[in-house]
């Protein structure tokens, strides 16, 4: 693998190849890690999108992209991934395309597809160990339905599908082991707030070949109910309380990119968000708080 | 070359090695396997050039086939049953991608209960997706139906992926003489896949399969997808005539066999239509003056030769492999609304449902539905549509529930049988 170039803020690149004017919601964490990633992945590029939030993004006859684009179904994107890049190779080995015009094949898709519907299609695709890379936008529910509660939706949450007093009673399922299972070339958690460690991560993802998994937790003003304003903070903390472990699997090992050594309260996390009210209104929920915060612990003291 | 004895199944595989297929996304299937092995035995052993891919469902299959064709290759692909029904969503969905490829489906009656032999009602369940679909009755016609496919397909003015179907274990696993065209004649029938700038490439990107929202737009594409698929009529014949030159064969979008003074057609497509055209040539040894309408092209659906073809007929019997549940055989139903109101039209088309799940039809019942449908036109009333079952079968049936009974006597007394209200029996005695 050739040096990192993106060592420091300033290596970031400030394209902007993304358009703008796309349909998201304002404060989408999930656009924001897109547009991230877009400017190190760029335009020799073909999307390969399940069905989600960012299905929208392409509306006939409008499109950010400035590379290609194409709309699958949710449950197979990584087929068409698949499909795409075996035609690629197939013309090239043909003669009938230049190595010049070859384009990375990137899968998106949201939780929803990702950590369900499109899990089989995905483990297939590592199994065959096609060169692609996967970019996950994780906002912890069916968002573009209203956030129904998807298997990547925390415990306690409410939803518009768990809107009991203690919200959504299952745990967020661990796709990056499972992910990483399949041993594929790499696979990383992202998060939009932390644009050093994206960046570093995409373009190590870029630079491999095989399977290269990419999940960006995505926080949602309007799933997670807070103010568009937050989305950065809430990234911030995600990370800073250890909610959201930075981390990566490579040549067989994982690696934490990013160890909060003070970890803060999950608290100060939880609190900005409308989901996680209840905890705190009308009255604190201390028991509950102490189980996320018991589950975040457990989890760290077997990383440190 | 003289002919070779090859299945049905062989012989789709042929076609794809014919059409020189650049990529064969696959899922295994009874009773479509075979098609898959040989294609990956030929592509292992280096015997044709292309690439295949073992996908973990007929889902993803289908998605890969669409993105491929998409990306600019030719490819081929293979199903049945099941398998079709589960990448129903996908069918859809690259056919309204406008991604030119052929599909070949292995019919197998549909769960449940789970079972392997023909009917089609897997096949019909895509008749409203947007592939173009083209029925055989014998393996030649499997081949040959690959190629025209191809054709069809890769129109500019069609641009549709099309489903080519055989009837499981009736054609699937059924030797018949094949003749193998060489494939230097096939290149002057099926020249290399233009992609016509569908590709995915660095220098020209492109967006396909954009979402659109509103009424408006999609009412325009799904329409657009129609008039493409309708153009398909006249591009089949015109392609048909060229393979007959090419060839030898004719391969019209509408067999007629006997039909010219026929009074009485038998209509079905499929294998069992070889069936109908040796009944026929009894009937006709016996006097009766009848004749049989086999249509190769199912979508689109070829009104015009069909109608025209059975004008001035007394009757026509529908066979439909296939049904309808709650409403009937879904051949009768098209027949019907293709006929009404057209001059000169048959007066009685009366409708028979048999070979369902592979169960044979009888040369007697062949014989049987011309006496009902000649009774239906000298009464003037037809009769309503009825399964062909005789009271062997349902004793046989008998035998089995009363084996069922014992066994569940033996192992839970006294617990009563789903079936003891005796709903299912009454409907049977009927």
């Amino acid at each position: 693998m050739s040096e990192q170039r993106i060592n420091r803020m300033k290596d970031l690149p400030s394209t902007h190849l993304l358009g703008t004017g796309t349909p998201m919601c304002s404060g989408c964490g999930g656009l924001e890690a897109l547009h991230q990633i877009y400017d190190v992945l760029g335009e020799k590029t073909v999307f390969v999108n399940a069905a989600g939030c960012m299905t929208l993004l392409s509306v006939y006859p409008f499109t950010p992209f400035r590379g290609s684009w194409l709309y699958t179904a949710m449950a197979s994107a990584p087929a068409g991934a698949q499909g795409v890049r075996d035609a690629l190779d197939i013309l090239q080995q043909r003669g009938d395309m230049g190595p010049q015009e070859d384009l990375d094949v990137v899968v998106l898709t949201g939780d929803g597809s990702a950590y369900g519907m499109g899990l089989s299609a995905t483990s297939a695709a590592m199994d065959r160990g096609l060169d692609f890379i996967y970019i996950c936008y994780d906002n912890e529910g069916y968002g573009n339905t209203g956030q129904q509660s998807s298997s990547a939706t925390p415990h306690a949450a409410i939803t518009s599908t768990s809107g009991g007093s203690r919200g959504y009673p299952g745990y967020k399922k661990d796709l990056f082991s499972i992910w990483a299972a399949h041993r594929p070339a790499y696979v990383a958690t992202v998060i939009g707030s932390e644009p050093l460690d994206l960046a570093r991560k995409i373009e190590k993802a870029r630079e491999l070949k095989g399977s290269r998994m990419i999940i960006a937790l995505a926080p949602c003003p309007t799933g997670w109910a807070y103010d568009p304003k937050d989305s950065v903070e809430i990234g911030r903390l995600a990370v800073k309380t250890g909610v959201w472990p930075l981390k990566e699997y490579i040549d067989g090992q994982l690696v934490h990119t990013r160890i909060p050594r003070e970890r803060a309260p999950v608290e100060e996390y939880l609190r900005l968000q409308g989901r996680f009210a209840h905890l705190f209104t009308p009255a604190t929920n201390t028991a509950m708080i102490a189980e996320i915060q018991a589950r975040v612990d457990r989890y760290w003291d077997e990383v440190v | 070359m003289p002919p070779t004895l090859l299945t049905g199944n062989a012989a789709a595989a042929w076609g794809a090695r014919l059409a020189e297929v650049d990529y064969v996304p696959a899922f295994p299937i009874t009773p479509q396997t075979e098609i898959i092995e040989t294609l990956g035995g030929w592509l292992d052993g280096g015997l044709m050039p292309g690439r295949m891919v073992t996908l973990e469902s007929e889902h993803s299959m289908l998605t890969a086939a669409g993105a491929a064709a998409a990306t600019g290759v030719r490819v081929f692909s293979a199903t049945s049953s099941q398998g079709l029904l589960y990448a129903m969503e996908m069918l859809y969905t690259v056919a309204g991608w406008r991604a030119p490829f052929v599909l070949v489906n292995v019919s197998r009656g549909l769960s449940a209960p789970i079972t392997l032999e023909a009917d089609h009602n897997d096949i019909l369940a895509a008749r409203d997706s947007g592939f173009l679909q083209l029925h055989c009755a014998d393996c030649q016609e499997v081949l040959d139906s690959v190629l025209l496919a191809y054709r069809l397909a890769e129109d500019p003015q069609i641009r549709l992926p099309v489903l080519v179907n055989l009837d499981g274990f009736y054609l699937s696993f059924t030797r018949e003489p094949v003749s193998l065209p060489e494939v230097e004649e096939v290149r002057k029938f099926l020249p290399p896949f233009d992609p016509m700038g569908i590709r995915f490439t660095a220098s020209a990107p492109e967006s396909q399969a954009v979402a659109v929202l509103g009424g408006g737009p999609y009412s325009y594409f799904r329409y657009e997808t129609h008039l493409a698929a309708l153009n398909g009529v006249a591009v089949y014949e015109q392609v048909a005539a060229e393979f007959t030159t090419l060839f030898g064969r004719n391969r019209e979008a509408v067999e007629s066999y006997r039909t010219d003074d026929a009074e009485v057609v038998f209509y079905m497509i499929g294998s069992f239509a070889t069936k109908a055209r040796e009944a026929v040539d009894r009937l006709r040894e016996a006097g009766e003056k009848v004749g049989l309408l086999r249509p190769r092209l199912l979508r689109p659906f070829p009104a015009s030769l069909i109608a025209t073809a059975l004008t001035g007929k007394q009757g026509v019997i529908v066979i439909d492999q296939n049904l309808s549940v709650g409403h009937g055989g879904i051949l009768h139903t098209e027949l019907l609304a293709c006929l009404y109101g057209r001059p000169g039209a048959p007066p009685v088309v009366t409708s028979f449902i048999g070979g369902l799940g592979g169960r044979d039809i009888s040369p007697q019942e062949f014989y049987h539905m011309v006496t009902v449908t000649r009774q239906a036109i000298s009464s003037g009333t037809v009769p309503p549509p009825r399964l062909l079952y005789t009271a062997a079968e349902l004793r046989e049936v008998r035998k089995l529930q009363a084996i069922a009974t014992v066994e569940r006597e033996e192992t839970a007394p006294g617990r009563k049988a789903a079936d003891d209200t005796g709903a299912v029996q009454e409907t049977a005695d009927e």
